[in-house]
Protein backbone atom coordinates (compact mmCIF):
# COMPACT_ATOMS: atom_id res chain seq x y z
CA UNK A 1 0.00 0.00 0.00
CA UNK A 2 1.46 3.53 -0.72
CA UNK A 3 1.00 6.35 1.59
CA UNK A 4 0.72 9.77 0.54
CA UNK A 5 0.87 12.99 3.26
CA UNK A 6 -1.64 15.84 1.83
CA UNK A 7 -0.91 19.25 2.87
CA UNK A 8 -3.19 20.91 4.95
CA UNK A 9 -5.54 22.87 2.60
CA UNK A 10 -6.15 19.68 0.22
CA UNK A 11 -7.00 17.39 3.22
CA UNK A 12 -9.53 19.88 3.85
CA UNK A 13 -10.31 19.81 0.04
CA UNK A 14 -10.88 16.12 0.09
CA UNK A 15 -12.29 15.65 4.00
CA UNK A 16 -8.94 13.31 4.62
CA UNK A 17 -7.67 13.06 7.86
CA UNK A 18 -4.35 11.64 8.63
CA UNK A 19 -2.44 10.05 5.54
CA UNK A 20 -4.26 8.50 2.79
CA UNK A 21 -3.64 4.71 1.33
CA UNK A 22 -3.66 3.53 -2.14
CA UNK A 23 -3.39 0.75 -3.99
CA UNK A 24 -1.17 1.01 -7.36
CA UNK A 25 -0.66 -1.88 -9.86
CA UNK A 26 2.36 -1.76 -11.99
CA UNK A 27 5.71 0.57 -11.76
CA UNK A 28 4.92 2.78 -8.48
CA UNK A 29 6.10 6.38 -10.26
CA UNK A 30 4.62 9.93 -9.42
CA UNK A 31 2.78 9.65 -12.17
CA UNK A 32 1.10 6.44 -11.47
CA UNK A 33 0.81 7.52 -7.54
CA UNK A 34 -0.74 10.67 -8.58
CA UNK A 35 -3.47 9.00 -11.25
CA UNK A 36 -4.51 6.88 -8.07
CA UNK A 37 -4.97 9.59 -5.97
CA UNK A 38 -6.91 11.40 -8.25
CA UNK A 39 -9.06 8.23 -8.96
CA UNK A 40 -9.30 7.79 -5.29
CA UNK A 41 -10.13 11.69 -4.50
CA UNK A 42 -11.42 13.04 -7.64
CA UNK A 43 -11.94 16.36 -5.83
CA UNK A 44 -7.91 16.50 -6.22
CA UNK A 45 -7.90 16.61 -9.93
CA UNK A 46 -5.75 20.05 -11.03
CA UNK A 47 -5.07 20.23 -7.73
CA UNK A 48 -1.40 18.86 -7.50
CA UNK A 49 -1.10 18.71 -11.20
CA UNK A 50 -2.85 20.73 -14.07
CA UNK A 51 -5.61 19.93 -15.39
CA UNK A 52 -4.49 20.43 -18.92
CA UNK A 53 -0.95 19.87 -18.92
CA UNK A 54 -0.55 17.27 -16.32
CA UNK A 55 2.25 19.20 -15.33
CA UNK A 56 3.32 19.64 -11.50
CA UNK A 57 1.94 23.00 -10.10
CA UNK A 58 4.41 25.84 -9.58
CA UNK A 59 4.32 25.85 -5.62
CA UNK A 60 3.32 21.95 -4.79
CA UNK A 61 6.73 19.74 -4.39
CA UNK A 62 7.03 16.14 -3.57
CA UNK A 63 9.25 14.94 -1.13
CA UNK A 64 10.25 11.18 0.13
CA UNK A 65 13.23 9.84 2.05
CA UNK A 66 13.96 13.05 2.90
CA UNK A 67 14.82 13.84 -0.56
CA UNK A 68 13.06 16.70 -3.09
CA UNK A 69 11.73 14.51 -6.03
CA UNK A 70 9.99 17.48 -7.57
CA UNK A 71 12.08 17.88 -10.68
CA UNK A 72 12.69 14.04 -11.18
CA UNK A 73 10.87 12.66 -14.42
CA UNK A 74 7.01 11.63 -13.53
CA UNK A 75 7.67 8.34 -14.92
CA UNK A 76 10.67 7.23 -12.96
CA UNK A 77 10.18 4.84 -10.31
CA UNK A 78 10.03 6.56 -6.84
CA UNK A 79 12.35 5.34 -4.00
CA UNK A 80 11.52 1.53 -2.91
CA UNK A 81 10.71 2.56 0.44
CA UNK A 82 7.81 4.35 -0.77
CA UNK A 83 6.75 1.42 -3.22
CA UNK A 84 6.90 -0.91 0.06
CA UNK A 85 4.88 1.54 2.02
CA UNK A 86 7.56 2.09 4.50
CA UNK A 87 7.86 5.21 3.81
CA UNK A 88 5.26 8.06 3.02
CA UNK A 89 5.19 10.12 -0.31
CA UNK A 90 4.75 13.76 0.65
CA UNK A 91 3.04 16.40 -1.17
CA UNK A 92 3.66 19.62 -0.54
CA UNK A 93 2.98 23.54 -0.31
CA UNK A 94 5.47 25.02 -0.92
CA UNK A 95 6.83 27.72 1.70
CA UNK A 96 5.52 31.39 1.74
CA UNK A 97 4.65 34.27 3.81
CA UNK A 98 1.31 35.05 4.59
CA UNK B 1 -40.29 36.85 7.93
CA UNK B 2 -37.99 38.82 5.84
CA UNK B 3 -34.23 38.59 6.31
CA UNK B 4 -31.26 39.31 4.91
CA UNK B 5 -27.92 36.69 4.44
CA UNK B 6 -24.53 38.68 3.57
CA UNK B 7 -21.71 36.49 1.66
CA UNK B 8 -18.55 37.69 2.50
CA UNK B 9 -15.28 36.47 0.71
CA UNK B 10 -12.00 37.16 2.57
CA UNK B 11 -8.06 36.52 1.77
CA UNK B 12 -8.66 33.40 4.73
CA UNK B 13 -11.87 31.93 4.10
CA UNK B 14 -16.19 32.36 3.84
CA UNK B 15 -18.27 33.90 6.26
CA UNK B 16 -22.21 34.36 6.07
CA UNK B 17 -23.47 36.75 8.38
CA UNK B 18 -27.34 36.53 8.39
CA UNK B 19 -30.23 39.00 10.39
CA UNK B 20 -33.66 39.28 10.21
CA UNK B 21 -35.40 42.60 8.29
CA UNK B 22 -34.51 44.91 11.28
CA UNK B 23 -30.82 44.07 10.36
CA UNK B 24 -29.65 44.60 14.36
CA UNK B 25 -28.45 41.04 15.21
CA UNK B 26 -26.24 38.99 13.31
CA UNK B 27 -25.70 35.20 13.51
CA UNK B 28 -21.90 34.69 11.72
CA UNK B 29 -21.53 31.27 9.79
CA UNK B 30 -17.76 30.67 9.21
CA UNK B 31 -14.76 30.39 8.03
CA UNK B 32 -15.57 27.95 5.80
CA UNK B 33 -12.83 27.01 3.51
CA UNK B 34 -10.34 28.39 5.96
CA UNK B 35 -7.40 29.37 4.77
CA UNK B 36 -8.18 29.38 1.09
CA UNK B 37 -8.29 33.02 -0.82
CA UNK B 38 -12.63 33.47 -1.66
CA UNK B 39 -12.12 36.11 -4.33
CA UNK B 40 -16.21 35.94 -4.42
CA UNK B 41 -19.70 34.33 -3.35
CA UNK B 42 -23.29 34.81 -4.77
CA UNK B 43 -26.89 33.16 -4.46
CA UNK B 44 -28.95 32.55 -7.34
CA UNK B 45 -31.97 35.11 -7.28
CA UNK B 46 -33.82 31.97 -8.66
CA UNK B 47 -33.06 29.81 -5.82
CA UNK B 48 -31.60 31.71 -2.41
CA UNK B 49 -30.54 28.74 -1.20
CA UNK B 50 -28.31 27.75 -4.03
CA UNK B 51 -24.75 29.84 -3.46
CA UNK B 52 -21.74 29.50 -5.66
CA UNK B 53 -18.29 30.58 -4.18
CA UNK B 54 -14.70 31.19 -6.14
CA UNK B 55 -12.66 29.07 -3.62
CA UNK B 56 -8.61 29.90 -4.93
CA UNK B 57 -5.34 29.63 -4.17
CA UNK B 58 -1.99 29.90 -5.68
CA UNK B 59 -0.66 26.73 -4.81
CA UNK B 60 -3.80 24.24 -5.40
CA UNK B 61 -5.80 26.73 -7.83
CA UNK B 62 -8.91 27.07 -8.47
CA UNK B 63 -12.16 25.10 -7.10
CA UNK B 64 -15.77 25.89 -7.34
CA UNK B 65 -17.77 25.62 -4.17
CA UNK B 66 -22.06 25.45 -4.38
CA UNK B 67 -24.11 24.75 -1.66
CA UNK B 68 -27.90 23.82 -1.82
CA UNK B 69 -28.76 24.59 1.31
CA UNK B 70 -27.87 29.13 1.80
CA UNK B 71 -24.25 27.53 2.89
CA UNK B 72 -24.95 25.03 5.93
CA UNK B 73 -22.83 22.91 3.25
CA UNK B 74 -21.12 22.89 0.90
CA UNK B 75 -19.46 20.78 -2.41
CA UNK B 76 -16.74 21.46 -4.93
CA UNK B 77 -18.13 21.19 -7.75
CA UNK B 78 -15.91 19.27 -11.22
CA UNK B 79 -16.08 22.01 -13.68
CA UNK B 80 -12.87 23.21 -15.05
CA UNK B 81 -12.02 26.44 -17.02
CA UNK B 82 -10.28 25.99 -20.46
CA UNK B 83 -10.43 29.10 -23.07
CA UNK B 84 -12.15 28.04 -26.40
CA UNK B 85 -9.47 27.96 -29.16
CA UNK B 86 -6.81 28.98 -30.19
CA UNK B 87 -5.27 31.23 -26.83
CA UNK B 88 -3.50 33.88 -28.40
CA UNK B 89 -1.41 37.01 -26.67
CA UNK B 90 -2.80 40.16 -24.69
CA UNK B 91 0.28 42.27 -23.34
CA UNK B 92 1.90 41.70 -19.94
CA UNK B 93 2.74 44.47 -17.75
CA UNK B 94 5.59 45.33 -20.00
CA UNK B 95 4.15 45.58 -23.36
CA UNK B 96 5.64 42.37 -24.67
CA UNK B 97 2.77 39.41 -25.68
CA UNK B 98 1.68 36.74 -23.24
CA UNK B 99 -0.67 34.04 -23.70
CA UNK B 100 -4.15 34.31 -21.50
CA UNK B 101 -3.65 32.11 -19.06
CA UNK B 102 -6.48 31.22 -16.63
CA UNK B 103 -5.76 32.65 -12.67
CA UNK B 104 -8.83 32.21 -11.02
CA UNK B 105 -12.74 33.59 -10.72
CA UNK B 106 -13.27 36.81 -9.78
CA UNK B 107 -16.92 37.37 -10.20
CA UNK B 108 -20.01 34.81 -10.02
CA UNK B 109 -23.26 35.95 -12.17
CA UNK B 110 -26.28 34.03 -11.07
CA UNK B 111 -29.06 34.25 -14.58
CA UNK B 112 -32.60 35.47 -13.04
CA UNK B 113 -34.41 32.14 -13.86
CA UNK B 114 -32.55 29.11 -13.71
CA UNK B 115 -30.26 28.53 -10.71
CA UNK B 116 -27.85 26.38 -12.61
CA UNK B 117 -27.04 28.99 -14.98
CA UNK B 118 -24.70 31.48 -14.12
CA UNK B 119 -21.32 33.49 -15.69
CA UNK B 120 -18.47 33.52 -14.42
CA UNK B 121 -15.66 36.38 -15.05
CA UNK B 122 -11.86 35.07 -14.50
CA UNK B 123 -8.63 36.67 -15.09
CA UNK B 124 -6.88 36.03 -17.63
CA UNK B 125 -10.00 38.71 -19.03
CA UNK B 126 -12.57 35.67 -20.15
CA UNK B 127 -16.13 35.21 -19.55
CA UNK B 128 -17.31 31.33 -18.98
CA UNK B 129 -21.08 30.15 -18.39
CA UNK B 130 -22.32 26.90 -17.17
CA UNK B 131 -25.89 25.74 -17.51
CA UNK B 132 -25.35 22.66 -14.91
CA UNK B 133 -24.47 24.21 -11.44
CA UNK B 134 -20.96 24.18 -11.92
CA UNK B 135 -20.61 20.45 -13.03
CA UNK B 136 -19.14 22.25 -16.66
CA UNK B 137 -17.98 25.74 -18.18
CA UNK B 138 -17.46 26.83 -21.04
CA UNK B 139 -16.10 30.11 -22.03
CA UNK B 140 -18.31 32.69 -24.75
CA UNK B 141 -15.51 33.48 -26.38
CA UNK B 142 -16.08 35.94 -28.75
CA UNK B 143 -15.21 38.91 -25.57
CA UNK B 144 -11.78 37.32 -25.25
CA UNK B 145 -11.34 37.07 -29.33
CA UNK B 146 -12.23 40.38 -29.71
CA UNK B 147 -9.67 42.39 -32.37
CA UNK B 148 -8.50 44.36 -29.52
CA UNK B 149 -7.81 41.57 -27.14
CA UNK B 150 -4.18 41.96 -28.04
CA UNK B 151 -4.04 44.90 -26.50
CA UNK B 152 -5.65 43.96 -23.63
CA UNK B 153 -2.84 44.69 -20.46
CA UNK B 154 -3.39 43.58 -16.85
CA UNK B 155 -4.36 46.29 -14.15
CA UNK B 156 -2.08 45.99 -11.13
CA UNK B 157 -4.19 43.17 -9.48
CA UNK B 158 -4.14 41.00 -12.50
CA UNK B 159 -6.18 41.03 -16.10
CA UNK B 160 -9.55 40.41 -13.85
CA UNK B 161 -12.94 40.35 -15.62
CA UNK B 162 -15.15 41.45 -12.58
CA UNK B 163 -18.21 42.71 -13.65
CA UNK B 164 -20.76 41.08 -15.49
CA UNK B 165 -24.47 42.42 -15.95
CA UNK B 166 -27.19 40.77 -17.44
CA UNK B 167 -29.53 43.43 -18.90
CA UNK B 168 -33.18 42.67 -17.44
CA UNK B 169 -35.05 44.26 -19.98
CA UNK B 170 -33.27 44.17 -23.35
CA UNK B 171 -32.86 40.31 -24.03
CA UNK B 172 -29.09 39.31 -24.72
CA UNK B 173 -27.70 42.27 -23.82
CA UNK B 174 -25.25 41.89 -21.21
CA UNK B 175 -21.95 44.11 -20.05
CA UNK B 176 -18.51 42.80 -19.28
CA UNK B 177 -16.09 45.20 -17.45
CA UNK B 178 -12.10 44.08 -18.01
CA UNK B 179 -9.02 46.21 -15.43
CA UNK B 180 -7.59 47.51 -17.81
CA UNK B 181 -9.28 46.91 -21.06
CA UNK B 182 -13.10 48.79 -19.76
CA UNK B 183 -16.52 47.92 -20.69
CA UNK B 184 -17.99 45.55 -23.04
CA UNK B 185 -21.39 45.52 -24.38
CA UNK B 186 -22.92 42.31 -26.49
CA UNK B 187 -26.50 42.37 -27.80
CA UNK B 188 -26.85 39.07 -28.86
CA UNK B 189 -26.21 37.01 -25.51
CA UNK B 190 -22.46 37.32 -25.91
CA UNK B 191 -22.14 36.30 -29.69
CA UNK B 192 -20.42 39.35 -30.03
CA UNK B 193 -19.10 42.33 -28.37
CA UNK B 194 -18.38 45.80 -28.52
CA UNK B 195 -16.26 48.25 -26.65
CA UNK B 196 -18.38 51.12 -24.68
CA UNK B 197 -15.88 53.26 -23.31
CA UNK B 198 -16.47 56.94 -25.29
CA UNK B 199 -16.06 59.21 -22.52
CA UNK B 200 -13.71 57.91 -20.56
CA UNK B 201 -10.69 59.78 -20.12
CA UNK B 202 -7.31 57.85 -18.52
CA UNK B 203 -4.36 59.83 -17.43
CA UNK B 204 -2.72 56.66 -17.23
CA UNK B 205 -2.34 55.80 -20.76
CA UNK B 206 -0.83 57.18 -23.82
CA UNK B 207 -3.82 58.09 -25.49
CA UNK B 208 -6.50 59.24 -22.58
CA UNK B 209 -9.53 58.71 -24.99
CA UNK B 210 -8.30 55.08 -26.21
CA UNK B 211 -11.01 52.28 -27.45
CA UNK B 212 -9.84 50.58 -24.87
CA UNK B 213 -6.99 50.71 -22.14
CA UNK B 214 -9.05 52.16 -19.14
CA UNK B 215 -9.23 50.29 -16.08
CA UNK B 216 -12.54 49.92 -15.03
CA UNK B 217 -13.02 49.32 -11.47
CA UNK B 218 -16.99 48.80 -11.17
CA UNK B 219 -19.97 49.15 -12.89
CA UNK B 220 -23.64 49.27 -11.63
CA UNK B 221 -27.37 49.45 -13.34
CA UNK B 222 -30.60 49.93 -11.56
CA UNK B 223 -33.09 47.41 -12.78
CA UNK B 224 -35.98 49.88 -13.43
CA UNK B 225 -33.45 52.11 -15.38
CA UNK B 226 -31.20 49.73 -17.15
CA UNK B 227 -29.85 52.62 -19.75
CA UNK B 228 -28.48 54.41 -17.05
CA UNK B 229 -24.86 52.69 -15.90
CA UNK B 230 -22.13 53.71 -13.12
CA UNK B 231 -18.79 53.33 -12.72
CA UNK B 232 -16.02 53.61 -10.82
CA UNK B 233 -13.39 53.90 -12.38
CA UNK B 234 -9.16 53.74 -11.29
CA UNK B 235 -9.92 57.98 -11.12
CA UNK B 236 -13.39 59.10 -11.78
CA UNK B 237 -16.49 58.48 -11.32
CA UNK B 238 -18.73 58.23 -14.61
CA UNK B 239 -22.37 58.08 -15.91
CA UNK B 240 -24.11 56.51 -18.93
CA UNK B 241 -27.53 57.37 -19.93
CA UNK B 242 -27.40 55.43 -23.20
CA UNK B 243 -26.33 51.88 -22.19
CA UNK B 244 -22.74 53.24 -22.43
CA UNK B 245 -22.84 54.49 -25.87
CA UNK B 246 -21.04 57.43 -24.07
CA UNK B 247 -19.73 58.63 -20.25
CA UNK B 248 -19.79 61.63 -18.66
CA UNK B 249 -18.07 62.32 -15.98
CA UNK B 250 -19.80 62.35 -12.57
CA UNK B 251 -17.59 62.95 -9.61
CA UNK B 252 -18.88 66.71 -8.39
CA UNK B 253 -17.34 67.47 -5.04
CA UNK B 254 -16.13 64.19 -3.75
CA UNK B 255 -12.69 64.91 -2.21
CA UNK B 256 -11.12 62.60 -4.24
CA UNK B 257 -13.10 60.45 -7.48
CA UNK B 258 -10.07 57.50 -7.01
CA UNK B 259 -12.22 54.29 -5.56
CA UNK B 260 -13.15 50.90 -6.25
CA UNK B 261 -17.24 50.20 -5.42
CA UNK B 262 -19.85 51.71 -6.61
CA UNK B 263 -23.59 50.78 -5.30
CA UNK B 264 -26.85 51.71 -6.15
CA UNK B 265 -29.93 52.15 -4.11
CA UNK B 266 -32.72 49.28 -4.20
CA UNK B 267 -35.58 51.39 -4.92
CA UNK B 268 -34.07 55.10 -5.65
CA UNK B 269 -32.18 54.82 -9.50
CA UNK B 270 -30.59 58.40 -8.75
CA UNK B 271 -29.57 57.68 -5.63
CA UNK B 272 -25.63 56.28 -5.88
CA UNK B 273 -22.61 55.33 -3.46
CA UNK B 274 -19.31 55.16 -3.46
CA UNK B 275 -16.13 55.21 -0.98
CA UNK B 276 -13.52 57.41 -1.93
CA UNK B 277 -9.89 56.33 -1.62
CA UNK B 278 -6.91 58.93 -1.33
CA UNK B 279 -4.98 57.70 -4.87
CA UNK B 280 -3.81 55.02 -6.83
CA UNK B 281 -0.37 55.20 -5.00
CA UNK B 282 -2.50 55.35 -1.43
CA UNK B 283 -4.66 52.83 -1.42
CA UNK B 284 -6.61 53.73 1.73
CA UNK B 285 -9.56 56.06 3.07
CA UNK B 286 -8.59 60.01 3.26
CA UNK B 287 -7.10 61.48 6.29
CA UNK B 288 -7.93 58.84 8.23
CA UNK B 289 -11.78 58.62 7.92
CA UNK B 290 -14.32 55.99 6.91
CA UNK B 291 -16.55 57.86 4.55
CA UNK B 292 -19.15 56.70 2.19
CA UNK B 293 -20.53 59.09 -0.21
CA UNK B 294 -23.87 59.81 -1.60
CA UNK B 295 -25.84 61.13 -4.18
CA UNK B 296 -29.37 61.42 -4.89
CA UNK B 297 -29.20 62.89 -7.99
CA UNK B 298 -27.80 60.88 -10.07
CA UNK B 299 -24.15 62.48 -9.21
CA UNK B 300 -22.04 65.60 -9.18
CA UNK B 301 -23.70 66.52 -5.83
CA UNK B 302 -22.47 64.09 -2.84
CA UNK B 303 -22.88 63.90 0.20
CA UNK B 304 -20.30 61.96 3.32
CA UNK B 305 -22.14 59.43 5.40
CA UNK B 306 -19.92 59.32 8.11
CA UNK B 307 -22.16 58.14 11.42
CA UNK B 308 -21.23 54.98 13.01
CA UNK B 309 -17.79 54.66 10.75
CA UNK B 310 -14.58 55.53 12.25
CA UNK B 311 -13.27 59.11 11.75
CA UNK B 312 -10.04 59.04 12.82
CA UNK B 313 -6.65 56.36 12.47
CA UNK B 314 -8.77 54.32 10.26
CA UNK B 315 -6.63 53.40 7.11
CA UNK B 316 -8.19 50.69 5.17
CA UNK B 317 -9.21 50.21 1.45
CA UNK B 318 -12.48 48.31 0.18
CA UNK B 319 -12.49 46.89 -2.86
CA UNK B 320 -14.52 46.67 -6.24
CA UNK B 321 -16.64 43.79 -5.39
CA UNK B 322 -17.50 44.56 -1.42
CA UNK B 323 -19.94 46.55 -1.56
CA UNK B 324 -23.78 45.43 -2.21
CA UNK B 325 -27.27 46.43 -1.16
CA UNK B 326 -30.10 44.17 0.07
CA UNK B 327 -33.89 45.20 -1.10
CA UNK B 328 -36.15 45.70 1.78
CA UNK B 329 -37.79 48.62 1.68
CA UNK B 330 -35.83 50.70 3.40
CA UNK B 331 -32.69 50.07 1.64
CA UNK B 332 -29.49 48.35 3.78
CA UNK B 333 -25.64 48.76 2.26
CA UNK B 334 -23.20 46.98 3.01
CA UNK B 335 -19.88 46.97 2.49
CA UNK B 336 -16.23 45.17 3.93
CA UNK B 337 -12.49 46.84 4.23
CA UNK B 338 -9.08 45.23 3.91
CA UNK B 339 -9.19 45.57 8.04
CA UNK B 340 -11.66 43.03 8.23
CA UNK B 341 -14.92 45.16 9.25
CA UNK B 342 -17.69 44.56 7.35
CA UNK B 343 -20.32 47.30 8.50
CA UNK B 344 -23.92 47.98 7.60
CA UNK B 345 -26.44 50.34 7.49
CA UNK B 346 -30.30 49.55 7.70
CA UNK B 347 -31.81 53.07 6.64
CA UNK B 348 -29.63 53.79 3.10
CA UNK B 349 -26.75 54.73 4.44
CA UNK B 350 -27.66 57.51 7.31
CA UNK B 351 -25.88 55.36 9.93
CA UNK B 352 -23.60 52.21 10.49
CA UNK B 353 -22.60 49.71 12.43
CA UNK B 354 -20.05 47.07 12.06
CA UNK B 355 -21.55 43.35 12.20
CA UNK B 356 -18.08 41.89 12.56
CA UNK B 357 -15.14 43.61 13.26
CA UNK B 358 -12.00 41.35 12.77
CA UNK B 359 -12.38 38.83 9.47
CA UNK B 360 -9.41 38.47 7.09
CA UNK B 361 -9.51 41.01 4.57
CA UNK B 362 -12.43 41.70 2.88
CA UNK B 363 -12.63 40.79 -1.26
CA UNK B 364 -15.87 40.54 -1.63
CA UNK B 365 -19.42 41.09 0.02
CA UNK B 366 -23.00 40.26 -1.56
CA UNK B 367 -26.40 40.16 0.32
CA UNK B 368 -29.29 38.20 -0.73
CA UNK B 369 -32.79 39.66 0.62
CA UNK B 370 -34.46 36.33 1.60
CA UNK B 371 -38.57 36.65 1.87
Amino acid sequence: MIRVILPAHLKDLAHVHGEVELQVDGPVTQRSVLDALEAQLPVLIGRVRDHSTQQRRGFVRYYACQEDLSHEPPDDPLPAEVASGREPFLIVGSMAGG
Amino acid sequence: MTGVRVLVGTRKGAFVLTADGARRDWQVSGPHFAGWEIYHVAGSPADPNRLYASQTSGWFGQVVQRSDDGGLTWEPQPGTFSYEGEVGPHQWYDGTPRPWAFTRVWHFEPTPDDPDTVYAGVEDAALFRTTDGGVSWQELPALRQHRTGPDWAPGAGGMCLHTIILDPKQTGRMFAAISAAGVFRSDDAGASWRPINRGLHSEGIPDQQAEVGHCVHHVEQHPDRPEVLYMQKHWDVMRSDDAGESWTEISGNLPTDFGFPIAVHAHQPETVYVLPITSDSNHVVMDGKLRVYRSRSGGHEWEPLTRGLPQQNCYVNVLRDAMAVDSLEECGLYFGTTGGQVYASADAGDSWSPIVRDLPAVLSVEVQTLS
